[in-house]
C-alpha cells in the first residue's frame, strides 16, 4: 500500500501499516473481505492513532501511549487452559489462530476464519465511526475467533469460555454471537498471557440478543505487564431480552475496553457491571455507550475501580435516550478507591437525554480506606496488608456477589484475591 | 496486668492533649470500672490501650504484663491479648461476618505460633459462643454489624471478645442503647468470662451497668487523670450524688 497521506506517521502507525502489508497476504477472507480490510486499513491511516484532541480517546493519547508494536509473531507456543469455571466449554485461540478441533453441542460454532474465507464476515467488518480504532485495526486485522449461533429457546447449562491465550505477538480476535430468542446462557470472554513477551491483542465481540433472551457475559481481561489490549463488544438488545454483562480488568499495560449497547427492543434489560485492578504503570481504560432507542428499557452501570501504585485509571460513559424511549430507567455509577497518591482516575459520565419522561442518573466518587474500617478490623488481630486487602476487596465482592451465580462468583473472587496480594 | 504510669496523650490532628498525667494499675482477675463525666477521657483511654493512630502519646508508659505496647500497631496488641468491645462498632459491608471472624481467630493463632482452627472446630465454637449470648444464625450471615440494632451489635462484640479469648478487655460503654434484657444478656456473656488470669476494665457512665458486672475496684476519670479510686461502693456514691463532691475534693 502506498503512504499517500500528508501526515508523518508515527513509529507504532508505520508499524501497523507494515505489518497489514506483511500479513494481508495470508489474511482469510473472499474479494469482499479484503476489500473490507483494506478500507479499514486506509482509514486508519488517514487518521492515525487518536490524539486527546479526539474527543473519545481524550484521556487515551494512543499517540503518546502506543509508542512501540511488537512483532507479529509470538515469542512462544501458547495452548489453552483450564476454564475458569470447572465444566465450561472452551473455545480457544492461541496466539491468534484457532488450534485443534472444537464443538458446543446444541450451537452452531464456526471457525471464524471459515466465514470470512465464505464472505459472510464482510459485513460485520466496519468501523463503528470516524473514530472507532479498535473497529478499524480489528477488522484490517483479524484472522481468529469463533462465530456462535445460539439457537431460539436453548437453555445452555455450562458456560462458554471464549479465551485468548497469547505468547507474545499480535492477536486480533473476533467472536460473533447470536442469541436466539429465549436462550439462556453464561459466556467468559477470557483473555489471557502465557510468558513475558509483550503482546498486542484486539478483540472484537459482536453480541445479539434476540427477543426474551437472558444472557451472563463476563469480560475478564488478565494479560501480562507489558501487554496491549484493546477490546470492544458491540451488543444489540432485542425486546424482554436480559444481558447482564461484567468487564473485570486484571492485567495488562494499556488497555482499553469498550462497551457500546443499543437497547433496541422494548422492556429490554441492560447491566453492566465493572471491575478495574489497577497497579503499575498501567493505563485502563473503559468506555461505556448506550442508546435506549425505544421506550420502556432499563439499564444499570456501576464500576468500581481499585488504583495503586502509578496506574492511570478511565472511564466514560454516555446514556443516550431518543425523543420517543419514554419511560427509560438508566443509572450509572463509578466508584473508585484511589490507593496512592502517585496514582489517578479519570471518570466522565455523560447523559444525552431527548425524551421527557424518564428516570436518569449518574454519579462518581473518589474514596480512601475507611480508617475507622481499618482500625476495626486491626483491633481484632488482623495485620494492616490482610485487613486493608479485606477492605479493598469488599469494595469489588459487592457487586460481584450480585450474579449469584456459585461457582462463577468463587472463580471471580479468587481472581480478584490473587490480584490483591500480588498487589496489595 | 496492665500498668499506666503518668500517661499523657493528645489528638495527633489537631494537639490537644485529652489525657494529663494518668496513672492506673489493673491486675490480673480484676475488674476494674473507669466511670467520670463526658468529656473525661474515657473512650479515648480505651483507644490509646487499643492502638489507634488518631491519638499521640507524648509522655508516660502503657506496660501490659510488664512490657511497653506502645510501639505495637492495633493487631500486635490485639494478638497479644488486648480486645475492645467498641462503642460504636463499625459497620463493613462486603466483609462477611463468619469470614471476618475466622480471619481473626487464625491471625490471632498465626501470630501466637498455634495452628489455624479447622472450619468444623472454628464452626462449632462459633455456634456454641452465639447461642450463650442468643444471636440468630441468620445475624451471622450478613456482612459484619450490616443491618444490626444497637443491642445485636453490642451483643455481636461480646460474642467476638468470647472466641478471641483476650487477656485484657476493654468495654467502652457496652450499656449504652441495650435495653434491660440485652444488658444482661451481654452482663453474663462478660461475668462468663471472668478468670484469675484475665482483667476486665469497664468504662462506663451509669452504675446501672456494674450491678450486673460487680467490679473489684472504681476508678474516677476527670480532665484527663484518675481524681479517685475505691471499691464498688463508690459507684454508688457517684449514683447518689454526681461527681461534684469528688471533683471538688480533687480540686
Amino acid at each position: 500500500m502506498n503512504m499517500q497521506t500528508g501526515m508523518k506517521l508515527s513509529v507504532a502507525e508505520m508499524a501497523l501499516c507494515e505489518a497489514y502489508d506483511h500479513a494481508v497476504g495470508e489474511l482469510p477472507g473472499d474479494a469482499a473481505v479484503l476489500t473490507a480490510r483494506d478500507g479499514l486499513i486506509s482509514e486508519f491511516k488517514a487518521g492515525g492513532l487518536p490524539t486527546r484532541r479526539i474527543e473519545d480517546w481524550h484521556y487515551t493519547d494512543l499517540k503518546a501511549l502506543l509508542r512501540t508494536l511488537p512483532d507479529r509473531a509470538p515469542v512462544a507456543s501458547a495452548a489453552r487452559v483450564e476454564p475458569l469455571v470447572e465444566g465450561s466449554t472452551v473455545l480457544s485461540v492461541e496466539n491468534g489462530l484457532v488450534a485443534g478441533d472444537f464443538s458446543l453441542p446444541g450451537v452452531e460454532v464456526r471457525a471464524l476464519a471459515e466465514t470470512l474465507a465464505d464472505g459472510s464476515a464482510a459485513a460485520g467488518l466496519s468501523a463503528r465511526n470516524r473514530d472507532d480504532l479498535i473497529g478499524k485495526i480489528n477488522g484490517a486485522f483479524v484472522r481468529g475467533g469463533f462465530a456462535l449461533d445460539v439457537p431460539a429457546g436453548a437453555a445452555l447449562e455450562k458456560p462458554i469460555e471464549l479465551q485468548t491465550v497469547q505468547n507474545g505477538g499480535q492477536t486480533h480476535a473476533r467472536f460473533p454471537v447470536a442469541f436466539g430468542a429465549g436462550s439462556t446462557a453464561t459466556v467468559i470472554e477470557r483473555h489471557l498471557a502465557l510468558g513475558e513477551g509483550a503482546a498486542f491483542v484486539t478483540t472484537l465481540s459482536d453480541v445479539t440478543l434476540d427477543d426474551n433472551a437472558d444472557v451472563t457475559w463476563i469480560i475478564l481481561q488478565a494479560q501480562g505487564v507489558t501487554d496491549t489490549h484493546f477490546g470492544q463488544v458491540r451488543i444489540r438488545l432485542g425486546a424482554g431480552s436480559k444481558l447482564r454483562l461484567y468487564v473485570v480488568n486484571a492485567g495488562g499495560k494499556l488497555v482499553r475496553q469498550e462497551v457500546h449497547v443499543e437497547v433496541a427492543g422494548e422492556e429490554a434489560d441492560f447491566i453492566l457491571r465493572g471491575i478495574n485492578l489497577l497497579g503499575g504503570d498501567t493505563h485502563n481504560d473503559l468506555t461505556f455507550t448506550a442508546a435506549h432507542n425505544v421506550p420502556h428499557t432499563t439499564s444499570s452501570e456501576i464500576i468500581r475501580n481499585v488504583v495503586f501504585d502509578r496506574a492511570h485509571g478511565v472511564f466514560q460513559g454516555q446514556i443516550c435516550v431518543a425523543q420517543d424511549a419514554q419511560k427509560t430507567d438508566a443509572k450509572m455509577s463509578c466508584n473508585t478507591l484511589l490507593l496512592s497518591d502517585d496514582a489517578d482516575f479519570s471518570a466522565k459520565p455523560e447523559l444525552e437525554i431527548f425524551a421527557d419522561d424518564v428516570q436518569c442518573g449518574h454519579g462518581a466518587t473518589v474514596i480512601d480506606i475507611d480508617h475507622t474500617q481499618l482500625f476495626y478490623l486491626m483491633a481484632r488481630g488482623i495485620p494492616e496488608n490482610r485487613a486493608r486487602a479485606m477492605l479493598v476487596n469488599a469494595f469489588v465482592a459487592e457487586i460481584v456477589e450480585e450474579l449469584e451465580d456459585e461457582p462463577l462468583v468463587e472463580a471471580l473472587e479468587a481472581v480478584i484475591d490473587r490480584w490483591l496480594e500480588k498487589h496489595a | 496486668m496492665l500498668e499506666i504510669k503518668n500517661l499523657h496523650a493528645r489528638i495527633a490532628e489537631d494537639g490537644t492533649e485529652i489525657i494529663r498525667g494518668l496513672n492506673l494499675t489493673v491486675k490480673a482477675g480484676e475488674v476494674a470500672a473507669i466511670m467520670g463525666p463526658n468529656g473525661s477521657g474515657k473512650s479515648t483511654l480505651s483507644y490509646i490501650l487499643s492502638g489507634r493512630e488518631d491519638y499521640e502519646v507524648t509522655e508516660g508508659e502503657i506496660l501490659y504484663n510488664g512490657e511497653s505496647i506502645l510501639e505495637l500497631d492495633p493487631s500486635e496488641r490485639a494478638a497479644k491479648g488486648i480486645f475492645l468491645a467498641f462503642q460504636y462498632p463499625v459497620e463493613i459491608p462486603g466483609v462477611a461476618t463468619m469470614q471476618f471472624l475466622k480471619v481473626a481467630m487464625n491471625e490471632q493463632r498465626k501470630a501466637r505460633g498455634e495452628d489455624e482452627l479447622t472450619t468444623p472446630e472454628f464452626m462449632r465454637r462459633v455456634k456454641e459462643a452465639a447461642a450463650e449470648l442468643k444471636i440468630e444464625q441468620s445475624m451471622l450471615r450478613r456482612p459484619l454489624n450490616v443491618g444490626f440494632s444497637g443491642g445485636e451489635k453490642k451483643r455481636a462484640e461480646i460474642l467476638q471478645m468470647s472466641l478471641l479469648e483476650p487477656k485484657l478487655c476493654i468495654l467502652d460503654e457496652t450499656d449504652s442503647g441495650l435495653d434491660i434484657d440485652a444488658l444482661k444478656i451481654v452482663a453474663d456473656g462478660v461475668n462468663a468470662l471472668r478468670s484469675p488470669d484475665r482483667a476486665i476494665v469497664v468504662i462506663t457512665h451509669y452504675q446501672r451497668l456494674l450491678d450486673y458486672i460487680v467490679p473489684d475496684a472504681v476508678h474516677v476519670l476527670y480532665k484527663g487523670q484518675v481524681i479517685k479510686s475505691g471499691d464498688k461502693t463508690l459507684a454508688h456514691d457517684l449514683e447518689a450524688n454526681g461527681y461534684a463532691d469528688i471533683i471538688g475534693d480533687a480540686a
